[in-house]
């Protein structure tokens, strides 16, 4: 989706502040929402494409507003909303002082596309030490192996499309329509356009794309520099220039 | 912009998170000590004295360095690192020449098993937009000037892979032991907007 997270390439963020002995986290609570997040993510489900895209699906204004640690709040507040974990209002009311303890969920929250296939990567860190019932864990949190050869090779040019779907995509808008050049290949992935919707994981070959700065930036690129971006098989066409 | 939300103190929002965990806690959905944990496991265990160890690793054994680059993920393993937001790693070695730098302008990818969390710079808006249009400027302004005859080359993390640099060994370590070179990585080296610390100097980050 072209959205406010497709920050490459903008304009206008000013200076990168760099701060001497910065601590892991500044606030206390940006690690509970760290760990909270990650225990959800492990009795949750899901999986790293949709929890990716639920950030991207913040409103704008928020996304900037909140920090990286305030989105995942947002993430996991909706999320848990939406799971039924929490009712509407329930947060707000124990904010403002509403004293009863809330009772014990009945039973984890069942069902849905959430619970499609075991988390993916960060939520497999949460795992408690006694340990729950896990279905059984993919081979590989994101490697799946597929039958057809990839369709190009180190050195061969390439375009990207104008990719432009609603959804989630990992083709960053300043990659678009662009040439380059493969200059790595990788294994086969989980495809996350698909994936984070919960239609399907489609593995596709994956390459890391060279692309020269003037390519991406015209006039105002700068001399001897270049990027390169790890590109899904469909992003990708051959060079029709070449 | 005035306020910097990942540096500028939030009380509301120390005060939602709080009771946030507090009525998962009460619903039985999680345990405070299994966030204890992890937190912990963050803050002291995983960071960039891993990176380190496999960096000075690699300037010291050759046959490692050519493991290292020809499959990150079973080299870094051998040091007993790996997991979450590192399963599928890629080594980029800086040389005279080259000059290798990490960024995701989508989201803040980042391998965690090796670096840790991400700094909030790696983090910010700023970095995110600029280090792949202005490479040379950004690392300027961070404090890393490369000549013009070095190709710099920005390496932007959009799919699982996990990218970590191998800084140069610094000129004047020749005679330092491994773990008297791990002081001189730093993990700004290992994203690449810095070099490795020179002998005898404190390195940023």
């Amino acid at each position: 989706m072209n959205g406010i997270h497709d920050m490459g390439g903008m304009h206008g963020f000013g200076a990168v502040r760099l701060e001497a002995d910065e601590p892991v986290f500044h606030e206390r609570w940006e690690a509970r929402v760290f760990g909270m997040s990650a225990l959800a993510g492990f009795r949750l489900g899901g999986n790293i494409d949709a929890r990716r895209h639920a950030l991207e699906r913040l409103d704008p204004v928020s996304y900037l507003k909140d920090g990286y640690y305030g989105r995942w709040l947002a993430r996991l507040e909706q999320t848990l909303l939406e799971r039924g974990v929490l009712a509407p209002g329930e947060l707000e009311a124990r904010v403002a002082g509403g004293g009863a303890p809330a009772a014990p969920l009945p039973s984890l929250p069942q069902g849905g596309p959430l619970e499609s296939r075991p988390p993916r990567s960060e939520a497999k860190s949460a795992e408690p030490s006694e340990g729950r019932q896990l279905p059984t864990p993919p081979p590989h949190p994101f490697l799946r192996p597929v039958d057809r050869a990839s369709r190009f090779a180190v050195g061969d040019r390439v375009r990207t499309r104008n990719y432009q779907p609603p959804g989630h995509t990992r083709l960053t808008g300043y990659a678009r329509s662009r040439r380059g050049v493969v200059a790595r290949v990788y294994p086969a992935c989980v495809f996350p356009d698909t994936n984070a919707h919960f239609r399907g994981e489609q593995p596709q070959h994956v390459y890391a794309v060279r692309f020269e700065a003037r390519e991406l930036w015209g006039e105002s690129a700068e001399p001897g520099s270049c990027v390169h971006l790890d590109c899904f098989e469909p992003y990708l066409e051959p060079d029709p220039g070449a | 912009m005035s306020r910097d939300p990942d540096h500028d103190a939030r009380p509301d929002l120390a005060l939602r998170v709080e009771a946030l965990e507090s009525l998962l806690a009460e619903k039985g959905f999680l345990d405070p000590a299994h966030v204890d944990a992890i937190v912990h496991r963050y803050e002291e265990d995983v960071g960039p004295l891993n990176g380190a160890r496999v960096v000075a690793r690699a300037w010291v054994d050759p046959a490692y360095r050519a493991r290292l680059l020809a499959d990150g993920t079973a080299a870094i393993a051998e040091l007993g690192f790996g997991g979450p937001q590192g399963e599928y790693m890629v080594v980029l070695e800086n040389t005279p020449k080259v000059h290798n730098v990490v960024v995701c302008t989508l989201c803040s990818c980042y391998p965690w098993p090796v670096l840790g969390l991400p700094p909030a710079w790696y983090k910010s808006p700023a970095y995110r937009s600029r280090i792949v249009r202005e490479p040379r400027a950004v690392l300027r302004e961070m404090g890393l000037e490369l000549p013009p005859e070095v190709e710099v080359r920005v390496w932007d993390s959009s799919s699982e892979v996990r990218y970590m640099v191998l800084p140069e060994r610094p000129v004047g370590s020749e005679k330092l032991a491994e773990d008297e070179l791990r002081a001189l990585v730093t993990r700004d080296a290992m994203i690449g907007v810095a070099k490795a610390a020179a002998p005898g100097a404190a390195g940023r980050g």
